[in-house]
């Protein structure tokens, strides 16, 4: 069910010895082609290029020598510290745990919402507007919303002393992830949701039809047909969440400041408080072990879906 | 059964208003708190930001009140906002120097290499496509140092460009126009080409018309992404007359949550508009992502 699309369909060219003419004059087409398409990349490129590619080498670079004065070459001195290093190690146990429990739930709770939103319902458009709104509302108001929310005398433990418990200063308990945890979904589960819709939208009606002729239950369904077509959406969802999750730190330093209690040090506030003090080294090399840890599973993830769905694509 | 049916399309309706609700409160509130006074905000939420600077004669409830509908609605904040201080226009009218250029430039500059992506296809093009994808999923914990170098060699810390230019070349745009325009059927193309039609004249007389509605979604998109931006301009543009107020109002400090909020609401009418306006293609410019892969 491959569309046509706008690249040249690929025809292997049959060799022949008799037209090298033929072939002379093909090869100059196609270099006039890579050229052409040099011209069209080339900005892109270049930019790319002077803005994130060669900087990042730089960071590679500073993250294996003594200091950026002292060029000396001392290997993986600079990440054996890091990997020593106290404060770093907590903001990288923090920000796993973190994300570990929040990405799946992003995923499973955009799914269920999107699955919901598939019922024949009035305002249904509506809502799918109201779970983006999220996107629009800047910092400063989430943070002071939240706030009234999670602070100890806040509207949460008001709700919670209905049912009897003991009011909790959130930000600064054991449960501050929780605060976290649901600032993240509410700030990326319509994104999500809005992306598992369009997903379900496009599952071959005829399958699900058969399917329904057969007598097949809703869970049946689910598990059989729909999620082997999710799983491309799946993966994808993963990522962003992941992506995202990092980006939820931004808020909770708004919320804690720099040295906040416990759990909530993660990751951003530790290169936030590194990059005050300027120590090029230890950026560097967190930097580059982030870089890392990122590819590393987003190729896992990238396996995981290749095995799941391999029937289902191509 | 039918009747069961239309039970659980209720329990499911009901569902969804709730969260609905949760997930547009902070919205309303935003909005509806922005028009109360600051002395009923003392009284609703001073437990948490008491900044007890009206000399103790007002009254401040024990408990937080999550109120959404104001006493008395009054448009005091926003007198002082626009009228009696005019920093904070100004801040607002760096935001809009930096994001307007960043969203025209980055979509024009994307569009151009998107067409190159879809156009041709090989294992080394596959390759740097895969690759602009990595370094749009690179979390800004690991671009903040880069960014910061970069800027520094080329003297631009602490102007605007310092935030433009990496912001124009920022790979997003890339990826989601190619996903648009492989859909873009080959026949369209050849036609023109049949007709005589150069490379260029291909891009923006067929490809270009068929990406408009991709366009405007992605510069959405792109939009909001930058509008709420804080940490760069806090590394990149450490010169606070510059700085948008994006950055501004995510330090306001809590003495001030009646202003906050009037600012906040301010700010968000140019995203509420894009939303009003182009929900359709937002929603669609979201879906389009669909996939990593190809």
């Amino acid at each position: 069910m491959k569309a046509p699309t706008l690249a040249r369909p690929r025809v292997k060219a049959r060799k022949s010895v008799m037209d090298s003419e033929r072939s002379r004059e093909h090869r100059r087409m196609k270099r006039a082609d890579f050229l052409q398409s040099m011209c069209f990349m080339g900005p892109s490129f270049l930019g790319v290029l002077v803005f994130f590619i060669v900087p990042f080498l730089v960071v590679v670079y500073y993250s294996v020598i003594r200091s950026p004065m002292n060029r000396e070459f001392v290997f993986l001195d600079n990440f054996t510290a890091l990997l020593n290093n106290s404060a770093f190690l907590t903001a990288a146990k923090n920000t796993l745990t973190f994300s570990v429990v929040a990405v799946p739930l992003a995923v499973i709770l955009a799914l269920a919402l999107a699955l919901l939103l598939e019922a024949r319902i009035p305002l249904k458009s509506q809502f799918r507007t109201f779970f983006l709104s999220p996107m629009m509302v800047p910092v400063a108001s989430i943070v002071l919303i939240w706030q009234v929310l999670f602070n100890a005398n806040g509207v949460i433990n008001d709700f919670l002393g209905l049912v009897g418990t003991d009011r909790i200063d959130w930000l600064r308990s054991d449960y501050g992830q929780i605060v976290v945890l649901t600032l993240f979904l509410w700030k990326n589960l319509g994104y999500n949701m809005i992306l598992f819709m369009s997903a379900l939208a496009n599952i071959p009606k005829e399958l699900l039809e058969v399917a329904d002729v057969e007598g097949a239950s809703e869970t049946y369904k689910f598990f059989a047909i729909k999620l082997r077509y999710l799983s491309p959406t799946v993966l994808f969802v993963t990522i962003l969440s992941l992506i995202n999750s990092f980006k939820v730190f931004r808020e909770v330093y708004l919320l804690t400041g720099g040295y906040p209690y416990g759990e909530l040090y993660m990751l951003h506030h530790f290169m936030h408080n590194t990059f005050e003090s300027l120590d090029y080294q230890k950026l560097s090399a967190a930097a580059v072990i982030m870089a890392i840890a990122m590819v590393i599973i987003i190729a896992v993830l990238f396996k995981v879906e290749d095995w799941f769905g391999k029937d289902v694509e191509g | 059964m039918r009747k069961k049916r239309y039970f659980s399309r209720t329990v499911i309706f009901i569902l969804c208003a709730f969260f609905a609700f949760v997930f547009l409160m902070p919205t309303v509130l935003t909005i509806t708190n922005s028009f109360m006074t600051q002395s009923e905000l003392n009284a609703n939420y001073g437990v948490i930001f008491n900044s007890g600077s009206q000399g103790g004669t007002s009254y401040i409830s024990e408990k937080v009140n999550l109120k959404f509908i104001p006493d008395k609605v009054s448009f005091g904040q926003y007198k002082t906002v626009l009228f009696m201080s005019p920093d904070y226009l100004l801040k607002f009218w760096n935001s809009v120097i930096l994001v307007v250029p960043i969203v025209i430039f980055q979509v024009a500059v994307a569009s151009i290499a998107a067409y190159s992506f879809t156009r041709w296809r090989g294992k080394m093009r596959a390759f740097i496509f895969f690759f602009y994808v990595i370094l749009m999923l690179m979390p800004y914990q690991v671009t903040l140092v880069p960014n910061y170098l970069v800027s520094d060699w080329l003297g631009i810390l602490n102007t605007r460009w310092a935030i433009i230019l990496p912001g124009i070349f920022a790979p997003f745009s890339v990826f989601l126009l190619t996903k648009f325009m492989r859909r873009i059927p080959y026949s369209l193309i050849e036609a023109a080409k049949i007709d005589g039609a150069g490379e260029w004249q291909v891009f923006t007389k067929v490809c270009m018309p068929q990406c408009r509605a991709a366009l405007y979604s992605i510069a959405i998109l792109v939009f909001i992404d930058y509008w709420n931006m804080v940490e760069q301009p806090l590394v990149l543009l450490p010169d606070a007359e510059k700085q948008p107020l994006s950055v501004y109002l995510s330090t306001i400090n809590s003495g001030e949550v009646g202003l906050a909020f009037a600012i906040a609401t301010i700010y968000m009418v140019p995203t509420l508009l894009l939303f009003l306006h182009g929900e359709e293609y937002l929603v669609e410019g979201i879906a389009t992502q669909g996939s990593v892969k190809g």
